[in-house]
């Protein structure tokens, strides 16, 4: 279940299907990426993607925050969710990382989500979200 | 026998289940048998202590005496800072960890 | 040394914040204890052996009274007066309380001062060189450098689940004073045609599988150096192993698929990263630099009074050359005879931030060998230093003798170990308590860990020591000729192990079979290579 969704546009309807699948097949909109899939095998596909699904079995796992990044550096600009093992405080780094959608699997207090993602201000590095970092802001 | 032990999950101290509560004190430890995972998932649950496990320890006059040392450097305290334990005016103390 | 502007403070200020509203909701029972660990990890804090353990950062080792002060406050109000200083120049808190530890860290932040970043599977404390801006074979001070990566690593989003933790030294000398070659990642800064950039090795690492980083870039310039680090973090978060967290450092993917490969792979993921301009401005480094401009020295050159023989055995010891005349490195000995090594009282404390204020530009550095080092004294104010660390009992002349011991909090701190390392320590600095015969044994780096994961850095021992557990009772293997400086090597284990007191007997036995075979002015470690392990072995195990 999508939980929190940082869109404005309408969620997609397809079920994203696997790496795999997506690859052999060309009409599916919807993708969803395991932690030992290669993110960059979507490089040529991301026009048609509406929804890049990315799988968290386990939070320690760190390998979707780099999908996240890699894909959003090559220019997609569809919906990127994190689903599985998401929790409160891991949302702000994947937001940083470029995601913009959450399905956690154990449901979130959304006030607990809104705290976490107000604590900074500020970044020292960037990333694939707009933050300006610190270094930039101090020499414009 | 079988002790259950923890930290308490604010103080960090570590506690020993004496059968109807957490003491610091191993000596109060009650063995607890085949029922020490029932227990300690009831008290995780409640958060009345934190990161337990179970131990293996033997009965002796002065009460349980945990299998491992590291278990009873845990119960004591460090060897080395005989101040910091639980018994620093006890000069036999050491002696019952080694 | 480096100032927060308001950028720095709201990041720290903004992290205990965070952090206490963990805290809350972990107490509050909002979040499991497995959910938990890695956000107090992340923040230094440890469930240890007997309490929560603290480890708060001392960014490249650097502090300053203010910050040594606050360090002497926490250990009495929060703990139980006195601190650990360790292997990668931070200090350890043995016995907090988590209802205190948000409190504790807003403390220090009020100094400039946090525990980001000092446990978890992400970039730590970013280390160096002890003497940088006081020695005069640097070809720059490495802190500024080591500056600009901890801003870069702090809070890195997509680094900060990784499938282990990550360990970054930088020095910017020949002279490898911290043990560069045994991190995760190491930079020595070097010129070339002027230019001045880094060789990064990468994939270097103690513990279960110690190994020495090879070098993988020969020389990357200042301004692609973010952008580098980024693409070797990326490709070991994407490809290091997580099935086994005993094989999950960057130390095995690049033993695994070769030095080739992994320099392969960076090369393209810098390539790629390049183009996101992710690197600061030379502006930036330049800003930093200029926190690290030398002290306003205005001593003469005046040679110390040498009359008080105990004072000049300490000078002849523990007392370094300086790059500017008249100004000496002082480092002072946390190893005591019959002492816990790296520990310090948080009166010692105190007393060491009032030397550092008074006679040191208000300047002080942890070293790896979890000593402490007041980089800037005029050779005039020595003696004054010397009676001031010898009040305070800190005035041990033993630097890089047999009783300077590395060693590791061990069984009677961690509840990783197998075995107490520090009695053995102890035990061995006592058997060694004749000055005399420390100074003709000469140098000889003994270092002690009370498990494999190797904290107490043994593998790079001249001497090293590791506890391990022999069914339920604690055994010692014995390693000779390992080295964390320039000439790195990795220890090689002797024989069959020892009982504690059998541990001490072989070391002894082993001084006496250097000495006996000594040429010139060999070293132990030098000796040990020369000649081999047979002569000490026989004289070991008969």
């Amino acid at each position: 279940m999508v939980e929190f969704r940082y869109r404005t546009d309408e969620v997609t309807e397809q079920p994203s299907v696997t790496l795999d699948a997506f690859l052999d097949q060309s009409n599916a909109t919807a993708v969803r990426l395991e932690p030992d899939d290669d993110a960059r095998a979507l490089i040529p596909f991301l026009d048609r993607l509406t929804l890049i699904e990315v799988a968290f079995p386990k939070f320690r796992d760190g390998r979707g925050y780099s999908a996240a990044r890699i894909l959003r550096e090559a220019g997609y600009q569809g919906e990127l969710r994190a689903q599985g093992d998401v929790l409160v405080d891991q949302i702000a780094y994947m937001r940083r990382c470029g995601f913009d959608s959450f399905a956690p699997e154990a449901s979130l207090n959304p006030d607990a989500v809104a705290r976490a993602l107000a604590h900074y201000d500020h970044a020292y590095q960037g990333a694939a979200d707009s933050v300006v970092p610190i270094w930039k802001l101090r020499h414009g | 026998m079988k002790l259950l032990t923890g930290n308490d999950l604010v103080s960090g101290a570590v506690t020993w289940w004496t059968g109807n509560g957490w003491s610091l004190h191993v000596e109060d430890a009650a063995d607890v048998g085949e029922h020490g995972e029932a227990i300690l998932h009831a008290e995780e649950g409640a958060r009345r202590v934190n990161a337990p496990y179970i131990i293996d320890a033997l009965p002796t006059g002065d009460g349980p005496r945990p299998a491992h040392i590291k278990d009873r450097i845990r119960a004591l305290g460090p060897t080395v800072r005989t101040d910091l334990t639980l018994k620093p005016a006890d000069p036999a103390a050491g002696d019952w960890i080694i | 040394m480096y100032k927060y502007d308001n950028y720095d403070q709201a990041m720290v200020d903004a992290r205990v914040a965070e952090f206490r509203d963990q805290i809350t909701r972990r107490i509050a029972g909002d979040m499991t204890e497995d959910q938990f660990k890695p956000l107090r990890l992340m923040n230094g804090l440890y469930l240890q052996l007997h309490a929560y353990m603290l480890r708060v950062a001392i960014p490249y080792g650097t502090l300053d009274s203010r910050q040594m002060r606050m360090l002497a406050h926490i250990a009495r109000k929060y703990d139980r007066d006195y601190g650990h200083f360790t292997t990668r120049q931070n200090i350890q808190y043995n016995w907090i309380k988590l209802e205190d530890c948000a409190d504790i860290l807003e403390e220090l932040a009020t100094v400039e001062m946090h525990a980001i970043q000092t446990s978890g599977n992400c970039i730590r404390n970013i280390s160096s060189d002890q003497y940088a801006g006081a020695a005069a074979d640097e070809v720059t001070d490495p802190r500024p450098w080591a500056e600009l990566l901890r801003q870069w690593s702090t809070f890195h989003p997509e680094f900060s689940y990784l499938p282990r933790k990550f360990k970054i030294a930088v020095i910017a000398s020949s002279e490898d004073r911290a043990a560069m070659r045994l991190h995760d990642i190491g930079l020595e800064l070097i010129r070339q045609d002027g230019e001045l950039g880094a060789r990064v090795f990468v994939g270097g690492g103690m513990g279960r599988t110690p190994m020495i980083a090879p070098e993988i870039n020969p020389f990357v310039k200042a301004d692609d150096l973010l952008s580098y680090l980024e693409a070797c973090l990326r490709v070991y978060n994407r490809y290091g192993r997580r099935d086994n967290i005993y094989k999950a450092r960057i130390k095995i993917l690049i033993h695994e698929i070769g030095a080739d490969a992994y320099r392969r792979q960076v090369a393209e993921e810098f390539a790629h990263v390049k183009t996101l301009g992710i690197d600061p401005p030379l502006a930036e480094l330049e800003r930093i630099s200029a926190f690290f401009a030398p002290p306003a020295y205005d001593a003469a050159n005046v040679e110390p009074d040498r009359n008080d023989p105990d004072f000049a055995l300490w000078l002849d010891q523990n007392v370094k050359p300086h790059k500017q005349a008249g100004y000496a490195i002082v480092n002072i000995s946390l190893k005591p005879i019959g002492g816990i090594p790296g520990d310090a009282t948080s009166a010692q404390i105190d007393v060491m931030a009032d030397l550092a204020e008074k006679y040191s530009f208000d300047e002080l550095r942890v070293t790896h060998a979890q000593n402490i080092v007041l980089p800037y004294v005029a050779k005039r104010d020595l003696y004054t230093v010397w009676q001031g660390l010898r009040d305070a009992e800190l005035a041990d002349a033993n630097l890089d003798l047999i009783s300077d011991i590395i060693a590791c909090p061990g069984l009677d701190y961690c509840s990783l170990a197998n075995a107490r390392s520090i009695p053995v320590a102890q035990k061995i600095a006592t058997r060694f308590a004749d000055m005399d015969r420390q100074r003709d044994l000469g140098e000889l780096k003994l270092k002690i860990s009370g498990c494999i994961n190797a904290c107490g850095h043994h593998h790079a021992g001249h001497i090293g020591i590791l506890g391990v557990d022999k069914k339920g009772v604690e055994n010692y293997q014995l390693t000779f000729g390992g080295s964390g400086a320039e000439d790195v090597s990795i220890g090689k284990i002797i024989g069959p192990g020892f009982d504690e007191d059998g541990v001490v007997d072989a070391v002894e036995k082993a001084t006496e079979v250097y000495k006996a075979l000594r040429e010139g002015d060999e070293r132990f470690v030098d000796t040990y290579r020369r000649v081999g392990l047979e002569p000490f072995k026989e004289a070991i195990y008969g």
